[in-house]
């Protein structure tokens, strides 16, 4: 990682600039080109490192959301896991170290959609579904102070 | 705030992210009959309202080294869960902090945070570390490490197919 890339990703997790030519804007305040900002950017995504250049919605302000976990049975993990992925509503799906050990969020326009989605998963599955809707979101998000070491 | 059909587009729209050119909020209007000016917009009005938390650069944490994330649950009185959770959420480490409800008998807990760490000792570390400078040392808790992760992406809300979900 370069002192750029790090500068780049430390001071732009929030207050992306609104205007016209964004990436310009940071460019200006790192020194660089337009074109550098963007190909940086570009280059983090293909590799993994940014997910993506975009909004972190606050949960239940627009759709609804649930954090959703199972008690799968260690040989059906994979093929379960596969299955709740093809889900359009899933955006984050883990193996945790638990009895509970699948874990995953699910988003949709409205809660409707969210109880259909459960209901075919357990349908599908066999299994139970511990469904955990958020009731406080207590975390201002101001972005991830990163340690480089 | 009450969100416009144009704010739903746009919400659609950008849940992959903003596309990576010099003028990714007039491209996003171009897809959705919108124009760059009222992008930009929609997109203050949305965070003003706070229905956007931040706008910028999402990092993937186990990309950047830090390969140890643990969900840190704690099952805390009712009436205290709200000062609790802004106490612990106070903490650079922690990333997430969400009151949820309690699913007896299986799952006593109701408070949620998030901490990520470079090494698995490290987060347990923090974990001790919240726990006595919240006063949270007698309570029962659970740290949750992450193992193999099957998806990680923005939340789609899937606006336009509200219809065919009815």
């Amino acid at each position: 990682m370069t002192d750029f890339e790090r500068r780049l990703l430390n001071e732009f997790q929030r207050d992306l600039p609104l205007t016209p030519r964004p990436f310009a804007a940071i460019a200006e305040k790192l020194d660089c080109e337009e074109s550098t900002v963007i190909e940086t950017l570009e280059r983090l995504t293909a590799d993994g490192t940014v997910s993506r250049v975009g909004a972190v919605f606050k949960p239940g302000g627009v759709g609804e959301s649930t954090l959703a976990a199972m008690a799968v049975p260690p040989e059906r993990l994979e093929e379960i896991a596969e299955l709740i992925n093809g889900f359009d509503e899933v955006n984050h799906n883990y193996e945790r170290e638990h009895r509970l050990n699948l874990w995953f969020v699910l988003c949709a326009p409205d809660r409707a959609r969210i109880d259909k989605a459960i209901a075919e998963i357990e349908a599908r599955t066999g299994l139970t579904v511990l469904d955990l809707p958020m009731i406080e979101d207590y975390h201002l998000d101001l972005g991830f102070p990163i340690q480089w070491d | 705030m009450g969100l416009t059909d144009k704010d739903r587009r746009l919400i659609t729209a950008i849940g992959k992210g903003l596309p990576l050119v010099p003028e990714p909020y007039a491209e996003i209007g171009r897809q959705i009959g919108m124009t760059g000016d009222e992008v930009i917009r929609s997109l203050e009005r949305m965070l003003d309202a706070g229905l956007i938390k931040r706008l910028g650069i999402v990092v993937r944490h186990h990309e950047l080294g830090y390969r140890s994330n643990a969900m840190v649950v704690w099952n805390i009185p009712d009436n205290e869960v709200a000062e609790v959770g802004r106490r612990v959420s106070a903490f650079g480490f922690v990333t997430l902090c969400y009151q949820r409800p309690r699913r007896l008998p299986d799952w006593p807990y109701n408070l949620f945070c998030m901490v990520h760490g470079r090494e698995r000792v490290r987060v347990l570390e923090q974990v001790e570390h919240l726990a006595e400078a919240c006063g949270l040392e007698g309570v029962e808790r659970d740290v949750l490490f992450s193992a193999r992760r099957f998806k990680q992406r923005g939340a789609t809300y899937c606006l336009k197919s509200t219809e065919s979900a009815a």
